[in-house]
């Protein structure tokens, strides 16, 4: 083993340098844009011009509670039945599962606007006199619009899925929720006392992906009409260099700052773990 | 052990119990009695649906019909997780996500047990497995037979009324193994539990039960004290699944004996057909004769022989290693029973 690594040390140092140049040298060329702005020396007026923009905290809102409205929904779909299929222990629904939640990777983001697009517009026509109708005008409130949320969950529905699966490989559910019931555990019991904290690497993961997918989504918000946070910040800035970099850069800030949450998260479990035992014994 | 043991147990009882899946039959009418404070080992083929009656036991599997009574009481009915039985899994199955000490306390928890009184208890389990040091680790620092240990521990913190193993040992290795199924034993004992241990490795049914249950085709073949299965197996299965057979040709003679290998023997049970089952052990060999050794392995204070007799027949023969010396392979010996009983092989085989 070692004998394989070591050669290949300088290696790794040369290309987290090529790496980092990739990534650092637009960020810090688009840091400098926005804060040298010609004419007017070193200023922030870019930064403080965005927080005072019309919409911006709407649309940051917007965008925040789809996020958050598409993973709650995307892994109330897939986690009961990717546990399901595992409990029933039946390789062929699994097989199935497997392939319906990886479909929308084929279906391009434009097709499926197209899609939605028209059942948006053919369903009013058809469905004016039944309450369906007050449907169809709900799931499109411009201030929260709920197809979206849809949309969106069908986007991320293989990452999520794939996340899960991962997570489910590598404890044995059926076994573990047995030997819980074995032990008077009931089966919601079951579930939350012994399956869930022992996916909650996998279920972060998941929520992180669907989460970084939806406030980074721009076609088919754009393209129905509606205003989440990237598409306004391509409208509000279009006129302003300086304004778009600044906006983009602190987008960018803000799902970095979400994965570092994300992961936070997910290695505390072990420390909690050895504390929370430690203080025990101290007791 | 020498003291006789409480024996305060639940006594278990099955009746034709029957589970298929699909067009497989797992379980086809199993009879089973396990008295209060017993270990029955439930020892059988890959298939024979071991498994599936423990699962059935524990609440995990429903059977088609069939009853399983604990005191009388059938709990068929019962969901898994009110029938008051700890079961240790064959796969290693501690929650990764909590230490040992809240493994073994788990089942207190479920069952709403105060927290000091919860970590007391789950403290003097680990000390009673061996493992008192240890209730901080995580699953994934403890080696496979602490884990298991830490599995008995937490099966055994509720007090149940059925211990259930399904194999717990084999995924350990040979020395581990056996000093874990004395150490299951002992504390089996102790705590007069009645047990029922599912296992393939018949030495491992053999030296720690007190009635060993032969499965075969989910039914029983037949259910007894070691000794008894060991001395007289009453199936031709039973008699080659426990220990080593010798079929040797003989034949039946008019006054309800059977000459074996040109010896006359008395015969357990009906002297009928023309094989005839002998152990290793029951044999005896004399320098010099009609059949040859093909082999000899060594086991420490015997020697096997495999001997090539006459007719073409061949025998295995368990000779003290003092006494095997001179038997290496190819040289001429003769082979004849001792004059004990002798099985016949029936007509199934
Ligand atoms: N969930 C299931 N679905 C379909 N068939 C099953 C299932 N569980 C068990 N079987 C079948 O029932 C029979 C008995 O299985 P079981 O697991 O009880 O055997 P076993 O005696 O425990 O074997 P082993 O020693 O290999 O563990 C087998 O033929 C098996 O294929
Ligand atoms: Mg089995």
């Amino acid at each position: 083993m070692a004998r394989l690594t070591y050669p290949l040390r300088p290696w790794r140092g040369a290309v987290l340098l090529i790496a980092g140049i990739y990534f650092l040298v637009p960020l810090l060329a688009s840091l400098v844009f926005t804060v040298d702005v010609p004419g007017q020396g070193l200023t922030l007026e870019s930064y403080t011009q965005i927080f005072s923009a019309d919409g911006f905290t709407a649309a940051l809102l917007r965008s925040v509670g789809l996020a958050l409205c598409t993973v709650a929904l995307a892994l109330l779909l897939t986690l009961p039945a990717a546990l399901a299929v595992r409990l029933s222990g039946s390789g062929r629904l699994r097989a199935v599962l497997e392939v319906v939640c990886t479909l929308p990777l084929v279906v391009p983001p434009v097709a499926l606007v197209a899609g939605l697009g028209t059942v948006l517009k053919w369903g009013p026509d058809h469905l004016a006199t039944t309450p369906l109708y007050q449907t169809f005008v709900a799931i499109q409130n411009p201030s929260f619009p709920l197809v979206l949320v849809f949309a969106y969950v069908v986007m991320a529905l293989p990452f999520v899925y794939r996340s899960l699966d991962a997570g489910l490989r590598a404890v044995d559910v059926r076994t573990l929720v047995e030997a819980a019931r074995d032990l008077g555990a009931s089966w919601p019991r079951a579930l939350f006392a012994v399956v869930l904290p022992n996916l909650r690497t996998a279920l972060l993961n998941a929520s992180f992906l669907a989460l970084a997918l939806v406030l980074g989504e721009f076609t088919v918000a754009s393209l129905l009409g509606f205003q989440p946070f990237a598409v306004w910040i391509v409208q509000a800035s279009g006129d302003n260099a300086q304004l778009s970099v600044a906006v983009s850069l602190l987008s960018l800030l803000l799902t970095w700052g979400l994965l570092l949450v994300v992961t936070g998260l997910a290695r505390t479990r072990g420390t909690r773990g050895a504390r929370k035992s430690r203080k025990k014994e101290a007791v | 052990m020498t003291t006789a043991p409480p024996r305060t147990g639940t006594a278990l009882t099955i009746r034709g119990l029957r589970r298929t899946f699909g067009s497989a039959v797992a379980l086809d009418g199993l009879d089973l009695d396990v008295a209060p404070g017993e270990l029955l080992a439930l020892l059988g083929p890959s298939g024979c649906g071991k498994t599936t009656a423990l699962r059935v036991l524990a609440g995990f599997e429903r059977p088609d019909a069939g009853e399983v009574l604990l005191d009388g009481e059938d709990i068929v009915p019962v969901p898994a997780n009110r029938r008051d039985t700890g079961m240790v899994f064959q796969s290693y199955s501690l929650f990764p996500h909590l230490s040992a000490a809240d493994n073994v306390a788990f089942g207190m928890k479920m069952r709403k047990v105060p927290a000091p009184r919860r970590r007391a208890r789950a403290a003097e389990l680990m000390e009673l497995v061996g493992l008192p040091e240890h209730g901080d680790r995580f699953p994934h620092q403890l080696s496979g037979g602490q884990q298991q240990r830490v599995a008995l521990a937490r099966a055994l913190a509720l007090q149940p009324r059925l211990l259930l193993l399904d194999e717990p040992l084999s995924a350990l290795d040979a020395k581990v193994r056996v000093q874990l199924r004395e150490e299951i034993r002992r504390l089996q004992l102790e705590l007069g539990i009645t047990t029922v241990f599912v296992t393939h490795d018949q030495e491992e049914a053999l030296s720690m039960a007190d009635k060993v249950a032969v499965m075969k085709g989910g039914r029983l073949e037949q259910c007894a004290a070691p000794a008894e299965l060991y001395d007289r197996p009453a199936t031709a299965f039973v008699a080659s699944f426990v220990g080593t057979m010798n079929r040797v040709p003989g034949k039946p003679t008019s006054d309800g004996l059977a000459e074996v290998l040109g010896v006359r023997l008395p015969v357990d049970g009906p002297a009928t057909g023309s094989v005839f089952l002998l152990r290793p052990e029951a044999l005896e060999v004399t320098e010099g004769g009609p059949d040859t050794v093909t082999s000899s392995s060594f086991h420490g204070a015997s020697t096997r022989l495999t001997v090539r007799l006459a007719d073409g027949t061949e025998v295995k023969a368990d000779l003290p290693s003092h006494a095997a010396g001179s038997f290496g392979a190819g040289a001429s010996v003769t082979v004849r029973p001792q004059r004990r009983p002798v099985l016949a092989a029936g007509e199934a085989a």
